[in-house]
This record gives structure tokens, sequence and C-alpha cells, in this order.
């Protein structure tokens, strides 16, 4: 009695270990994700202020050109700072005039200059057009800068305040969907940047990393699993390799790509192509060893079953054994091509990890991936980059989620195939 | 399990002994095996056995687990070969061809040799695509309609068309145990083998389930040679002619069934079939 008693007893404490661990895991992950998107939602707003221009014909075009060529060359800077006097016409002094510029963001000047570029009929005219906030403005209305604070202690002054108050109340600014953030590239103005030069790049460096690790490394894992001679040495030396490569610091992989295909083979710096290069050296050691695993399951009745009925070696595997493992091979492919989506260091070596303001045209533009722009923006201190690095690891996290949920939903609808 | 010390020393000096006892030869040979060696790495597993297998005959092969009755049949397929550290040697004529020879096509050979397996393996595919595999690989049908008729034959052959000619597109996976098993007979036999080899098919079978393998064995005879392993000694009873006996790597008697069941002339075979050990 005493015996089952103890026994129950332990089963108990067994599962109530599970159940703490579990929920110890899962409260660290909750606070992570809350940490993260409490800092991050923020970001994918931004401020506009609506200025009213006046396209001054004498400004923009005084010989009435009518030539765009002309016409870029004039001082669009001057039409943004005359519109923001038209907002506060009583501001007067060099250094106060000065401040009140800056409540609206360097990036106004592009803005009005493309609207002139896309519509050269708009001079002469007034318009009412929403320009983006200073960075500091917009922490302010996010409400990420404290008004009630002394003076002194926040980055937004007394008066500016006052300045914003007044748009506030009559309107003249608002929240918007931050379409900046999935349209530009890096900047040193929070702002103005943006991730696209990083998903673009994560994407070719992804594209190029599938294109040569799945079917080398399927065809790896097919050759040594089902072709190879056994009781091999040097087939057992490859084994023995691919198994250590997988456990090879990723970093060290970058330092091959940097000794090889940069100072070899001369390819071009920060390109995805390169990156795409090394993340495949790094993943088709993951690749390998789960599709060799999934092959080892398919159970050898099948094999046999084939192989009885006449059909050659390449038959069975193809016919039988190949799709019987598919959902297996592609799930560790997925996984690995996560991993690769989320790793940062080998690129640092190769020089992904750069400023780039244009947006990649191809594989061999420069550019950075999400990882590293998350590694780039959490360096600095800004304010608007700390809500923008957040938003970069949401946009990383659903792409892993992403890609996670097919790998499952690929598994499920290949296993209900073959059932 | 030996049942006494005595027993175990003379099948010791019994396994040395590699003569078998009885009429290993038929008059109509299909399959005439002389003096085949099976060896996995240094480990001999067949010790020198010859055998004669019939057209149309039955033959059944009884003894102990680890006897090699179960290697031997592979031998006539060459199914051996997929084990890497297994060797054979010796003769082994189908239709007057060495089998073993390493010009054979074994291609060609397993669709002369069929083989149903210990466990039903269909493949994780449809009933249809089951049986139509063989077929195919082959090239057996010029088109569609040659195809559903080899596969509706074979099915009827195996017994199983009426069972399930209402859901053809369903997984083999999908059915019992013992219509699994005979999908896997109807595969083989789409193929049009000579010979069927089977390995233990009933071993994982219910009673019934077995009883109509059974039954469909004894019809087979009329088309197809037919070589089954087994352990259950009254099933060799009830559907073979002849009936080999090994022991430990060792044909020790070979000879009608009737004959080895009722009479048999060695001392080892009369020891297994009385069940002294098994």
């Amino acid at each position: 009695m005493n015996n089952l008693k103890s026994r129950i007893a332990k089963e108990k404490r067994f599962k109530a270990y599970g159940i703490i661990s579990i929920t110890t895991a899962l409260t660290l992950l909750t606070i992570l994700f809350v940490s993260i998107f409490s800092q991050g939602y923020t970001a994918f707003q931004e401020t506009r202020i609506q200025l009213p221009v006046y396209f001054d014909q004498e400004i923009l075009d005084p010989n009435k050109t009518n030539d765009w060529n002309i016409i870029k060359k004039a001082n669009f800077n001057g039409l943004v700072k005359q519109s923001i006097r038209n907002l506060f016409p009583e501001v007067s002094g060099r250094s106060n005039k000065r401040k009140l510029y800056k409540i609206v963001s360097s990036s106004a000047e592009y803005q009005i200059r493309n609207i002139v570029n896309n519509d050269l009929s708009i001079i002469g005219s007034k318009q009412n057009i929403w320009v983006l906030a200073d960075d500091d403005v917009d922490m302010l209305i996010k409400g990420n800068i404290n008004r009630n604070l002394p003076e002194n202690e926040r980055r937004i002054d007394d008066q500016e305040l006052m300045w914003i108050e007044y748009l506030e109340s009559e309107n003249l600014i608002k929240k918007v969907f931050n379409k900046t953030l999935f349209s530009s590239g890096d900047s040193s103005e929070s702002e103005q940047s943006g991730i696209l030069v990083a998903l673009l790049g994560s994407f070719y460096a992804l594209l190029i990393t599938l294109v040569l690790s799945f079917p080398i490394g399927i065809a790896t894992a097919v050759y040594l699993e089902e072709f190879a001679p056994k009781d091999n040495k040097f087939v057992d030396f490859i084994e023995v390799n691919i198994n250590n490569l997988a456990a090879v610091p990723s970093i060290i992989f970058g330092l091959l790509g940097l000794a090889i295909f940069l100072n070899f083979f001369e390819m071009p710096r920060s390109a995805p192509l390169v990156g795409g290069m090394v993340l495949s050296l790094m993943t088709l050691p993951r690749i390998i060893i789960p599709a060799r695993a999934a092959l080892k399951s398919v159970p050898p009745s099948i094999r046999e079953g084939a192989l009885g009925l006449g059909a050659s070696n390449v038959q069975a595997v193809f016919n039988h054994v190949l799709p019987i493992a598919t959902p297996g091979m592609l799930t560790g492919t997925i996984i690995g091509m996560a991993q690769a989506l989320g790793e940062s260091a080998p690129l640092l070596i190769i020089g992904m990890v750069a400023f780039i303001v244009d947006i990649p045209q191809g594989f061999t533009d420069p550019a950075t991936t999400l990882p590293v722009q998350i590694y780039l923006w959490a360096d600095t201190p800004e304010r608007g980059f700390v809500e923008r690095t957040a938003a970069v690891i949401m946009v990383l996290l659903i792409f892993l989620v992403l890609m996670n949920s097919l790998a499952i939903y690929l598994r499920k609808k290949f296993e209900k195939n073959i059932t | 399990m030996f049942d006494n010390e005595e027993l175990l020393k003379e099948t010791k000096s019994q396994a040395l002994n590699s003569e078998t006892v009885g009429d290993i030869h038929v008059d109509d040979p299909r399959i005439i095996a002389k003096n085949i060696n099976v060896f996995y790495g240094d480990k001999p597993a067949i010790n020198n056995a010859s055998i004669d297998i019939g057209k149309n005959e039955v033959l059944a092969m009884i003894g102990p687990s680890g006897c090699g009755k179960s290697t031997f049949l592979r031998c006539l397929n060459r199914m051996n070969d997929t084990i890497d550290a297994c060797r054979v040697e010796g003769e082994l004529f189908l239709d007057n061809e060495n089998i073993l020879d390493k010009k054979t096509d074994v291609v060609s050979l397993r669709a002369k040799v069929g083989m149903v397996f210990q466990k039903p393996n269909p493949f994780p595919k449809s009933i249809y695509d089951n049986v139509a595999y063989g077929p195919k690989i082959h090239g057996m049908a010029k088109n569609k309609i040659e195809l559903d008729e080899i596969v509706f034959k074979s099915l009827d052959k195996a017994g199983l068309f009426e069972e399930v000619k209402d859901r053809l597109d369903a997984p083999g996976t999908s059915i019992s145990g013992g219509q699994q098993q005979r999908l896997c007979i109807a595969r083989t036999i789409a193929v049009s083998p000579e010979v069927i080899l089977m390995d233990e098919p009933c071993s994982a079978l219910d009673p019934i389930a077995t009883a109509k393998i059974e039954e469909l064995i004894y019809d087979l005879k009329k088309n197809f040679t037919i070589v089954i392993v087994t352990h259950a000694m009254q099933q060799a009873a009830r559907v073979s002619q002849r009936t080999a006996y090994f022991h430990l790597g060792n044909l020790v008697e070979v000879g009608p069934t009737s004959k080895i069941f009722t009479t048999p002339q060695h001392k080892l075979t009369e020891s297994y079939i009385t069940g002294r050990f098994g």
C-alpha cells in the first residue's frame, strides 16, 4: 500500500515539475514578447504635420522655364522654412526660428520636391501638405517624452511644446501608418530610417541560401543514406565532418567567407550574394542531418517491398523512400532557413553590417539583413531608434513564426498524404 | 530451447555433419540449389545446402529461430544483396540460369521471383497504386485499360477484389492486417512471377486472416511455385507438398510433407516436430 502511495505521489510530483517548467518558460516568453511589443508597436505609426505650402513661382521657377532640370535646383529648403513661418508668424529671432524649423523632419524638403516633380502645374498654388515631423516631436506625440517633466529634463523645451500643443489644438498634427519604416533604408535621422534594405537583403540572401543549400543538402543526404558504400573510411570521414560542421560557431563561417569569397574570389563586399553563400555553408549541415534522420526513419520494409517487386535501388528510393521522408526533410530545411534568417555573426564579418541608404537592386548591391539591422539600431541611443529596433525584432519574429508554421503545415499535409 | 544437455550435445555433433537426409531431388525442378553457403561477415549462416524446388509445388521451410530458413529464402531472389555483410556462395539455377551469377540482372530476377514479407508492408499509396506499381516499373501495361485489367485480376486472384473494389483509392495502409497481406500478395502476383517466396506471411495475422491466406496459397499453387517459411508446423502441414527442415544453418531433412510429419528420418526433425525444441 505504502509503495503504491509513494509511486502515485512520485508521478504527481513529476507531472508538477513538468507543469512548473512549462509555466516558467511561458512566463519568460510572455515577458520577452510584452517588452518587445510594448516598446515596438508605436514604431508602426509616424507623426505628420500639416504645412500650408505656397509653391511660390519666385522661389521655384522665377524664369518660368517649366523645366524640371532647372526647378530641381531651387531652394526647397527655403520653401519649407517659409511654410513653417506661415504657420507661426509671430516667431521672431534667429535662434527661435531655427528651433521652429526643427519641428519638421529634414526629409520635408525632399517630399515637397517630389510633389513638384510629379506635377509641375502645382507651381503657383497653395496646398496643405502633411510632412514628416522631427523624431523628438514624434516621440512627444507618442507619449515617449513626458510633458510633465521639468523643462531641463526633457528634449523638447517649453517653447517647442507650446508650438506642438498649438498644432494639436488646430488638428494640424496626426499619427498615420508608418510607411517610411517599410519603404526606406537606413538613415541617421530615426524618423527617416526604414528596414527595406534589411528586408530585401534578408530576402536575397535567403534566396541564395535556399537555392544553394537545399538541392546540395538533400542530394548529399540521399546519397550518404541510400547509395554510399557502408563501412567505407572515406564516407565515414565525410559523415564525421558534416556532424562537426553543424557544431561550428557561425562566425567561423563568416571568416571562411571573408577569406575565400571576398579575398580570394574578390566578390563584392556587403552583398547578399556572398551573405547567402556564407549562410548556405552554415545551413548545409543543418539540412543534411535532419534529412538523413528522415530517410533513416523510413521503415526498411517499404524499401524491401519495392526491391522485392523488382524495383531498382533508384526506383525504390525515389518512388517510395523519398516521398515518405519528404515532410521530415522539408521541416529540417525550413528550420535551417529560419536559423539562417536569424543569423547575424557571419554577416558582420563579410561586411553586411553597413550604413546603407540605397535600396539594393539585386544580389550584388550592398545590403544588410534584419538581424544585422537590429544589431545596428540597438547600438544607437536615440529614443526613436529604440522603438524601431523593437519593431524590426517584431518583423523578424513574425517571419520566423511564419516559416515555422509553414514547416508544421507542410509536415501535417505530407503526413496526411502518406497514411 | 533445448530441454536437456544430451540433446544439445547431439545437435552440436549433428550440426557438423551437413548431409541432408531424405530426397532433395524432384522430377520437374524449377529451382535447383547446389551447395549454397551463406556467411554474415565471417559467421556461417547456411552450410552447404542443396535442394530442388519443383514446378507448381508448395515447399515449406521449417526450423527453429535462427536456423537459416529465411536467409535461404532470401537467396532465391537475391534479397541478401541488400545486406552488406552477407555473402552467398554456391549455384542456384532458375530455368537453367545461375541467378547467383554477378551478371544476373536482379531487377528481372525479382520480377520472376516475387516475395511476400513477414509483416504486411503495403506502400503508403492507394490500394490501386500498390498493385499497379510493379507492372508500371516493368512496363507491363501499354495503357490505363491494360493496367486496370492487371490490377483487378491480381486483386481478384488474391481474393481481395470483392472486399476493396469500392475503395481502390483508399490508402493501402487503411485496410486490416490480413487484407494488407493479401494486398501484398496481389502486388507480387501483378508482375506475373514464376515463383513466390513467402517469409512467414501469417505470423502477424489472426487465425481467420491466416486461414484466408492459406486458402489463397492453395489456389495460387496452380499457377506458381511457392516457397514458404513458417514457424507454424500445422501451417506447413496444411499448405505444402514438400517440407524442408533447417537446423543451425544445415538443411537437415527434405521430404514429402506427409512423411516429414509422420515418419521423420532424422532425429533432429523428429525432436522439432514433436515439440522438444522450437
